[in-house]
């Protein structure tokens, strides 16, 4: 239940490693970086680094880390940003009100699932208690 | 990347607190800013803050906890705050984000958050 798979006809563009809050703010600049380099309006630029940047925090946050594959690929016939957050943190126990506007179990105001998922065009989320959390967003242009 | 730990700088021209964000901050980086500002209120009492973040390319809901987060402490110890010069992109994005940022003035640029202050203060 916890696999999301990757197309074998996706190119991987970079893997980053998240660790620490510094980690956060990189990994989310080479996102913006190919998100301008496949074309993306300004707009569109900073939606899916506001995303990201919600779901780098979350895992840096709650599992102490993890890893992003950022990949491209064609999804319904367009050229997509595929970014892929794995953690192997403590997971959601309910994914449904995880994603619940205002739902947070820190300090949060918990707006970062529910507000990265209005942010992107495809939006999957993958977790199981005591194993992680995948989440994966895609952009098109 | 340069991910010095250099503060940012507040400037304080007469009765007023400017900020410029002009680095991607990382979280730390942040709340480091938010002590900063409540702590030069404190030593200048200050009755008013201009934040430009012009140059900021994204606000997520980290920054923008700690943008209002500023703006309600600095009521407390009775300065206003006014954010200046969002981007466009930025302010789409924040409201499809879904973040309202409650007590947080802004304003379109420098001259104009200017006034608002110096309106606020008249009024007072
Ligand atoms: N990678 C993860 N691993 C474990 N739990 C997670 C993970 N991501 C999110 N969660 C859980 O889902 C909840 C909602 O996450 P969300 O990002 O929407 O809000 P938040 O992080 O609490 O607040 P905000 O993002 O607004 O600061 C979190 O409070 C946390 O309990
Ligand atoms: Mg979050």
């Amino acid at each position: 239940m916890l696999e999301i798979v990757s197309d074998k006809s996706w190119e991987l563009l970079e893997k980053c490693p998240i660790l620490n809050e510094y980690d956060i703010v990189k990994a989310r600049q080479i996102v913006r970086e190919f998100a301008k380099k496949e074309g993306m309006g300004i707009v569109d630029q900073t939606r899916i680094t506001t995303a990201v940047s919600e779901l780098f925090r979350n895992m840096f946050s709650y599992a102490s880390g993890g890893e992003v594959l950022i990949e491209k690929g064609i999804i319904e016939e367009k050229p997509t940003l595929i970014i892929t957050c794995i953690d192997k943190g403590p997971g959601i126990d309910n994914i449904e009100l995880a994603m619940t506007d205002g739902y947070t179990s820190g300090g949060g105001m918990g707006y970062g699932l529910p507000g990265a998922k209005r942010l992107v065009d495809r939006f999957e989320i993958s977790s199981e208690l005591n194993k992680g959390t995948t989440v994966r967003v895609m952009k098109w242009k | 990347m340069d991910f010095n730990e250099k503060r940012i700088p507040i400037i304080k021209i007469r009765d007023y607190l400017i900020v410029s964000i002009q680095v991607d901050m990382h979280d730390r980086l942040a709340l480091q800013l938010q002590t900063q500002i409540l702590e030069e209120i404190y030593r200048t009492g200050s009755k008013g803050v201009l934040i430009d973040i012009s140059t900021l390319e994204m606000v997520d809901s980290f920054i923008g906890r700690v943008l209002s987060g500023m703006a309600s402490m600095a009521a407390i110890m009775d300065a206003a705050v006014v954010i200046v010069g969002m981007q466009p992109a930025v302010a789409i994005t924040l409201v499809e984000l879904g973040l309202e940022m409650p007590g947080v003035d802004t304003a379109l640029n420098m001259e104009l958050g200017m006034e608002m202050l110096e309106k606020r203060l008249n009024k007072a």
